[in-house]
């Protein structure tokens, strides 16, 4: 009854997704008017700028699914804390891929090391690519979900504290997206916060489907081993 | 030169959501390889279950859970 009810969540969440991440990209190209300063270009913005909030805010989620872990014991919330951190390393990966091409064609370079913004996302983006060998290092698998709680927790709280840093720190050549001065226009803040909406859905919707995945895939292992031990 | 200029914007654009979607295509293909994984694991789980004890004696899973259910249902009844 609740993997059936799970399923017509994931089904409608998937849908909700799609409809909010079309809307978003048509009204980004159609709408949102092109910005007069680096023209066609700046439509990276509305794919780019979503996935680096969604991925860094993924970050803190997992942080909290720790947390519970940590206090409650319960496996469940070790399984969210990791596929949180699973599904934005990859929108990680997007955001460094996605930022490097809109670098090239604004600045002429693919990356820029004097720029605060990019080495700190390069910094976070690597700290949580060592979640993994740290967790598969551990065989107990207790021990190594807590520990990757511990991990969690702490690269969690530094993920805020680097974007203040960030903020603090003196720009080079990238923008700061909703500083105080020269916000985004109605119609481009319209199309931007549709597009955030449709890619927090999609990382939703990933990772409620991994769990989903990951649940089948554990289930099928206590029937299997349940099957072995009466034949 | 505006309309090279234009062209060539298309082009970063177009390769930045191109290498999105790519993304994306990756880890669905690799959901998806996951998933026909678990598909066979349920087949063979599914002949596991089908197939007859190999113990001498032995009984298949359909009457061990009878009797599971039997010894259940005794259990019911010293509670009551």
């Amino acid at each position: 009854m609740a993997t059936a009810l799970r399923s017509v969540t994931l089904r409608r969440l998937a849908i909700a997704t799609v409809a909010v991440m079309g809307a978003g990209y048509a009204l980004a190209f159609l709408y949102a008017p092109e910005d007069a300063d680096q023209g066609f270009i700046q439509k990276i913005f509305y794919l780019h700028v979503p996935l680096a909030t969604v991925a860094l805010v993924g970050f803190m989620v997992a942080a909290v699914h720790a947390i519970r872990h940590l206090r409650t014991g319960d496996p469940k919330h070790d399984a969210r804390s990791y596929v949180s951190i699973h599904i934005s390393v990859i929108f990680g990966l997007a955001v460094l891929a996605t930022g490097a091409i809109w670098a090239k064609g604004s600045w002429g370079v693919w990356w820029e090391w004097r720029e605060p913004t990019l080495v700190s996302f390069l910094i976070v983006f690597l700290l949580y690519a060592t979640y993994y060998p740290l967790r598969y290092a551990i065989e107990d698998r207790e021990r190594q979900a807590r520990y990757a709680s511990v991990f969690a927790i702490t690269a969690g709280a530094f993920v805020p504290l680097n974007f203040l840093a960030v903020r603090a720190a003196e720009p080079l050549v990238h923008p700061r997206t909703f500083s105080s001065a020269g916000g985004l226009p109605d119609s481009m803040l319209f199309a931007f916060l549709v597009c955030l909406a449709g890619v927090a859905l999609l990382w939703t919707t990933l990772v409620w489907f991994e769990l989903d995945a990951k649940a089948a895939s554990g289930n099928l292992g206590k029937i299997r081993r349940a099957l072995e031990a009466t034949a | 030169m505006i309309p090279l200029a234009v062209e060539s914007a298309d082009r970063y654009v177009g390769g930045a959501y191109l290498v999105f979607l790519l993304l994306l295509l990756i880890y669905v293909a690799i959901m998806a390889a996951k998933l026909q994984r678990i598909q066979r694991e349920l087949g063979s789980i599914a002949e596991l279950a089908d197939r007859p004890s190999g113990r001498p004696g032995g009984r298949d899973v359909g009457q061990i859970r009878g009797r599971e259910q039997e010894i259940e249902a005794v259990r019911q009844g010293d509670r009551g």
